[in-house]
């Protein structure tokens, strides 16, 4: 048996209506995971847009997805940075906190700790904008659960290569 | 003759790109949303339009078109129910890899998603069932639109694409500039041309082989015409033997001593015999489907496999292969061969020599035969008679789905490419007889005949006014056993015999129906009138029902009954009680 492993995969493609909705009817449609998503376009002038997506499998299932992929049309390149050798990943993280007193001042200590930014400051709230890789983010968020922790947003992974090569 | 004039409508201009793209027929149906197209259509004579009954046949005519021709086929339907009735036949021609156009209408701009009258979200359900879809939101974009379409359904793995065209956009005018031939996507550039290297090691590969086969498939045929006669080339330089798939039949000329027969679910004995017991299995252009493997664990599994597919998704999807060639099938078959005369390699006659011995063993078990008596028409035997009566006339052969389908790939004989058009990758009741439709449209002088049985015949009886409006003598050969055949085999098989709603009650008389719609109808039941009433159905130039009616309970064997190994084969009905089959095998289909 094959065992399933974790894969982020970049995906160049062309910013036109549907291009989301096609790579995850993709997913949905042929029964594979998505764990993250992120889409956004990167370059205005050729109208391209990245996506990155974080996929788990079977190195078969891995080499399916990144094939069914490819044959979109509006699909330029598909890189598995997984694969590809060193790469880095970020996510970003909106958090809000509703706390007053010592609860509060240990969530900005702690903030100052992870090196999130305060973005919105009421006396009774905080939003902290956190970044870094998907466990700091993680253990960020779970430390604010005891203090006072009401509200997450996170964009999901936005990955690149190490080193000088361009998608 | 390219067409340049100033500010046309967006109708205008579609049609004039169509004209540019070299069409000559176009398969449809009209609607409110479409009426500006139709209008155009009107004011010309270059395009042909074929009114369909039902915009599930406009695109399987549309297919027949196309596979019997190697063009895209066109279809032209409205927004709402025309594009929803459609989605079948696109659905059809993705699984087939067969290149179609289809122009939807859809309500305009400015009413897209204010759930209008005749609105559907084309795009979005056609997204899953086409190769690529567009909604043209400014006339502007039309033209280039149009030819970038019939790029991407034409290039790499053929397949449907679709335009929805709101329209506001068909009444808006614009100047239409002919583009410049061929049109590309700015981007999109399937691999057609093998790694060198690949081909180099799948010459050692098949050099070394010692019990090798060849299993083809609908890529050679979509590759064109030049693809097959480079197979026969090579498959006759090597002296292996070699069986096609379904949708791969004509490929290979059937009558050649080295074909071994279709293989899969109702292949044949030595086919699946070769593949499951050879070292070196030469896949080229078919996709391992699970017709053909039967249960995977067991799939071939001492050999060495060669997977040419244009379709990189296709490889290692089901099986993994050890040489994988991303490439066109005819332009990989003429780098082996180019390979393949530059090395002469030596192969180990005499074990292929011991391969071929064993096959022919398998052959002698005659898998195919059949007890005919003189009281009731063996569904094999009316296949028989018919090619007999059909092999030297110039003809082309579609079907509907179930056992008449799987009969007709076993007792008809194909001996060149495009001449056979069936639903493998979809099973579409109701493909067969708009299939030939579009196949007499291209080509009017051959005899055209649809092999088909009485409950699939009924998905789409609506075309026969069609046949009837364009006289198109497309010829109806029904093998009624007043079953779903197939449905019917799989419950005696499977579900103890319980014929849960498989019989057809309430079957129409097919030659007072044929009659209705100012067709011929014929009926034979006798064996001894067999011969004459094909010879007659023949020799009418007009469409014909023929209601054979034949054995209610003959089933289709050689059969792998789901969840088996290709070992595994049921050769006739005395050999179904010793090979129950395993609930594993029964979940699957």
């Amino acid at each position: 048996m094959q065992t399933a492993s974790s894969h982020t995969i970049s995906v160049l493609v062309d910013n036109e209506p549907g291009i989301l909705a096609r790579v995850v009817g993709l997913f949905a449609g042929r029964g594979y995971n998505i764990e993250s998503l992120t889409v956004a376009e990167t370059d205005a002038r050729e109208n391209l847009s990245r996506i990155t997506i974080v996929t788990t499998g079977t190195p078969m299932i891995i080499e399916q997805i990144k094939a069914q992929l490819d044959r979109l049309v509006p699909v330029h390149k598909v890189r598995d940075l997984t694969v590809e050798g060193p790469h880095i990943e970020r996510e970003l993280a909106l958090v809000k906190v509703r706390s007053t007193g010592d609860k509060r001042v240990e969530a900005l200590r702690l903030a100052d700790v992870f090196r999130a930014k305060v973005i919105d400051a009421k006396t009774d709230s905080f939003v902290f904008e956190v970044t870094g890789n998907t466990e700091k983010v993680q253990t960020f968020i779970g430390l604010m659960g005891n203090l006072g922790l009401v509200d997450v947003g996170r964009t999901g992974i936005v990955a690149m290569s190490r080193g000088g090569d361009a998608l | 003759m390219k067409s340049e004039e100033s500010a046309t409508t967006g109708a205008d201009l579609l049609v004039k790109a169509l004209i540019d793209e070299e069409v000559e027929v176009v398969f449809g149906y009209p609607g409110g949303a479409v009426l500006p197209i139709y209008d155009s259509l009107f004011k010309q004579n270059r395009l042909r339009h074929i009114l369909v009954r039902h915009e599930q046949a406009a695109v399987h005519a549309a297919e027949g078109y196309a596979r019997s021709t190697g063009k895209v086929g066109v279809v032209l339907v409205t927004s709402g129910p025309g594009a929803t009735n459609a989605v079948t036949g696109l659905t059809d021609a993705l699984m087939d890899s067969v290149p179609i156009v289809c122009l939807t209408g859809q309500v305009p701009t400015h009413l897209i998603g204010n759930d209008a009258f005749q609105e559907a979200d084309t795009t979005g359900i056609t997204r899953p069932c086409t190769k690529h879809n567009y909604l043209v939101k400014a006339v502007g974009n039309l033209a280039r639109t149009v030819h970038e379409a019939f790029y991407v359904a034409r290039s790499g793995r053929p397949g449907p694409v679709v335009i929805d065209l709101p329209k506001d956009v068909l009444m808006n005018k614009h100047d239409y500039v002919a583009p410049k031939m061929p049109v590309q996507h700015k981007s999109y550039r399937p691999q057609v041309k093998p790694d060198a290297d690949r081909i180099e090691q799948a010459i050692a590969m098949i050099a070394a082989a010692k019990r090798p086969v060849f299993y083809t498939g609908g890529g050679v045929v979509n590759s064109g015409p030049k693809a097959s006669k480079l197979l026969a080339q090579f498959v006759h330089l090597t002296g292996f033997p070699i069986t096609n798939t379904l949708m791969g039949l004509g490929s290979f000329p059937a009558s050649d001593k080295q074909f071994v027969g279709m293989l899969g679910m109702h292949g044949t004995y030595e086919a699946n015999l070769a593949m499951y017991n050879c070292d070196v299995l030469i896949n080229i252009g078919a996709r391992f489907d699970d017709r053909i493997t039967g249960k995977l664990a067991e799939f071939s599994p001492r050999s060495k496999k060669i997977h040419v597919d244009i379709d990189p998704s296709s490889i290692n999807k089901n099986v993994h292969v050890d040489l994988p060639i991303v490439g066109d099938a005819g332009l990989v078959l003429e780098e082996l061969i180019r390979a393949w005369k530059a090395k002469q390699p030596k192969i180990d006659q005499k074990a292929i020599k011991a391969w071929w011995a064993e096959i022919d063993g398998w052959r002698a078990r005659n898998c195919l035969a059949y007890k005919q008596d003189n009281e009731t028409i063996k569904p094999q035997y009316a296949l028989e008679r018919l090619y007999h009566h059909i092999k030297d006339l110039d003809h082309y052969i579609t079907t509907e789905v179930g056992q008449h389908q799987m009969w007709a790939a076993q007792f008809l004989k194909f001996e060149k490419p495009n001449r056979w058009m069936t639903s493998g990758g979809l099973g579409t009741m109701g493909y067969g007889f708009p299939s030939a439709m579009g196949v007499q449209i291209a080509h009017p002088e051959a005899l055209v005949i649809d092999v088909a049985g009485e409950a699939s015949i009924m998905m789409n009886i609506q075309e026969l006014s069609t046949v009837a409006q364009y006289r198109l003598p497309v010829k109806i050969f029904i093998l009624n056993n007043q079953y779903m055949g197939m449905v019917r085999q799989w419950q005696e098989l499977l579900h103890g015999g319980r014929y849960s709603e498989s019989y057809m009650e309430s079957l129409p008389d097919f030659v007072k129906l044929a009659e209705a719609f100012g067709a011929v109808g014929l009926r034979c039941h006798e064996p001894a009138r067999l011969d004459e009433t094909i010879r007659q159905m023949i020799e009418i130039k007009q469409p014909v029902i023929v209601d054979v009616l034949v054995d209610k309970a003959e089933n289709c064997f050689p059969m792998i009954p789901s969840g088996a190994a290709h070992y595994d084969m049921l050769l006739g009905p005395d050999d179904k009680a010793q090979k129950p089959v395993s609930e594993e095998g029964m979940v699957l289909v």
